[in-house]
C-alpha cells in the first residue's frame, strides 16, 4: 500500500522535480558562457506557454503518440518506486522512448524523420546498459525491487564501480547533452533544425518537455538506487553527475552516430559488462 | 503578465540583407547583451516560434520561402522587421530584383530602424513584438 502512495507522489513531483532541474540546467550553462541565463522557472513558463499556442499536427496519430510517450514515462517512475521488478522497469523505460521515435518518424519531414532515426540508434545504445545495470543491483543485493534493494543493509555502489562509470556515459544519452544529443539538436546548437522535435509545436511540444522531466527523475531515482543506503547521498551523487553531463555539455561538439554507438556499447560491454561478469565469478 | 512575454520563441530569417543586421541580432545572443535572460530562444525553426525576425528586403527568390516560415508558424504570432531594408527596402529598394520591405509579401507588426539596427534597438523591437503577441492571445481567447 505504501509503495503505492510513493509511485502516485512520483507522478506528481517528478514534473516539478526534473522542471526545475532544466532551470537550473539553463542557468548553470548560461554562466558557463559568462551569460546571467533565464529565470530558474523558465522552462514552467516554456511549457506554460506551448500549451497556450495552436498545436499543428502533420499526422494525427503524433498526439495520442506523445501522450503515450509522457504516461508510459511517469509510469515507469511510478513502476519504479511502486515497487515492480526492476528489470521491468527498464522494459517500460525502453517503451516510453519508442513512443517519441513513432511519433517524430510520422512526420513526413527529412529533419523529424532523421532525428526518430538516431532517437532510434541512442535507444539502441543506451537499453543494454539498463539492463545490466539492474541485473548487477539484483545480483548484489539479491532483492529486485526498489524499496527492497533501499532496505538492504549494505551499499551496492562499492561492488559496481563500472556501472557506475557507464552510467555518466549513458546520461549524456538520456538527458539529451552534448555530444550525444544526436536525436534532438537542442537550441544552442542547431544541425537537424530541432531533430526529432522539428514537426511538434504546441502542446505536442510541452508533451515532449515534460516527459522529460520525468526522464531526468528516473535517472535520479537510478542514481538513488546505486546510492541505496542513503537517498541524500544518492540525490547528491545524482547533482555532481549532473554538473559534470552540464560542463561536457558546454565543452564538446556533437558526435557523429557511429561514435556515439561504439562507445557507449564498448562502456556498456567492457565496464557493465564486466562489472555484472566480475560478481557472478566472485560470487560463486 | 502572460506567459507569451515570459518566453518569446524567435525564428530568424535572413532576406537579402549585407548580413549587418543579421550579426546584430547574433549580437543580442552574446554575453553583453544576453536576450536569454527574458526567456528569449532562437529556436531555427518555424513550429517552435512565436516571433518571426526578419532582416533584409524581399526579393523575387525569396518571396515563397517567406510566406512558407510564416504560413508554418503556429498562432499567435508576430512579425518584426529589422533594419532599412526589411522596413522598406533600404538602399536597395529600387534594384531590379527587389520588391521593397518584407511587409509586401506578409503582415509586418513591428518595424525596428536602423543601418544596421543595433542590438539595443533589435531588442526594444522584440518587446514591442511580444506586447503584440499579447494582443493577438487575447483576441483570439475572446
Amino acid at each position: 500500500m505504501n509503495t503505492a502512495i510513493y509511485g502516485l507522489l512520483f507522478v506528481v513531483l517528478a514534473p516539478l522535480f526534473g522542471g526545475l532541474l532544466a532551470g537550473v540546467d539553463r542557468r548553470v550553462s548560461a554562466r558557463m558562457q559568462s551569460r546571467i541565463g533565464p529565470p530558474l522557472l523558465q522552462p514552467f513558463y516554456d511549457v506554460g506557454k506551448l500549451l497556450q499556442k495552436t498545436t499543428r499536427q502533420v499526422n494525427p496519430v503524433a498526439g495520442p503518440l506523445l501522450l503515450g510517450h509522457v504516461v508510459f514515462m511517469a509510469a515507469t517512475g511510478a513502476l519504479l518506486l511502486g515497487g515492480t521488478d526492476l528489470i521491468f522497469v527498464a522494459f517500460v523505460f525502453a517503451l516510453a522512448a519508442l513512443f517519441l521515435i513513432l511519433a517524430a518518424g510520422s512526420a513526413n519531414s527529412p529533419y523529424s524523420f532523421t532525428g526518430a532515426e538516431r532517437e532510434l540508434i541512442v535507444l539502441l545504445a543506451s537499453e543494454p546498459f539498463f539492463i545490466l545495470m539492474m541485473a548487477g543491483i539484483c545480483k548484489v543485493s539479491g532483492v529486485s525491487t526498489f524499496g527492497d534493494v533501499l532496505a538492504y543493509p549494505q551499499w551496492v555502489a562499492p561492488q559496481l564501480p563500472g556501472i557506475l562509470i557507464a552510467f555518466l556515459i549513458v546520461a549524456t544519452i538520456k538527458l539529451r547533452k552534448s555530444p550525444f544529443d544526436i536525436s534532438t539538436s537542442h537550441h544552442p546548437h542547431q544541425e537537424l533544425v530541432s531533430g526529432l522535435t522539428t514537426d511538434m509545436s504546441g502542446r505536442l511540444l510541452a508533451y515532449v518537455e515534460v516527459a522529460h522531466w520525468y526522464e531526468s527523475a528516473i535517472l535520479c531515482a537510478f542514481m538513488v538506487l546505486l546510492f541505496n543506503r542513503s537517498w541524500p547521498i544518492g540525490l547528491v551523487a545524482f547533482g555532481i553527475a549532473y554538473a559534470l553531463e552540464v560542463l561536457v555539455d558546454n565543452s564538446t561538439s556533437r558526435a557523429k552516430w557511429q561514435l556515439v554507438l561504439r562507445s557507449t556499447w564498448a562502456a556498456t560491454l567492457v565496464l557493465c559488462g564486466g562489472n555484472v561478469l566480475a560478481l557472478f565469478v566472485i560470487g560463486r | 503578465m502572460s506567459l507569451f512575454s515570459r518566453s518569446p520563441w524567435i525564428l530568424h530569417y535572413d532576406g537579402s540583407s549585407c548580413n549587418g543586421c543579421d550579426i546584430e541580432v547574433l549580437a543580442c545572443l552574446t554575453p553583453l547583451y544576453d536576450v536569454e535572460r527574458f526567456g528569449v530562444i532562437n529556436t531555427g525553426n518555424p513550429k517552435h516560434a512565436d516571433i518571426f525576425l526578419v532582416t533584409g528586403s524581399v526579393n523575387e527568390r525569396n518571396i515563397d520561402i517567406i510566406q512558407n516560415l510564416y504560413n508554418q508558424m503556429p498562432d499567435p504570432k508576430v512579425v518584426v522587421a529589422v533594419g532599412a531594408c526589411a522596413c522598406s527596402g533600404g538602399i536597395f529598394a529600387r534594384a531590379y530584383n527587389i520588391q521593397g520591405g518584407i511587409d509586401k509579401v506578409i503582415p509586418v507588426d513591428v518595424y525596428v530602424p536602423g543601418c544596421a539596427a543595433r542590438p539595443e534597438s533589435i531588442i526594444d523591437g522584440v518587446v514591442q513584438g511580444i506586447a503584440a503577441l499579447e494582443e493577438k492571445r487575447k483576441k483570439r481567447a475572446s
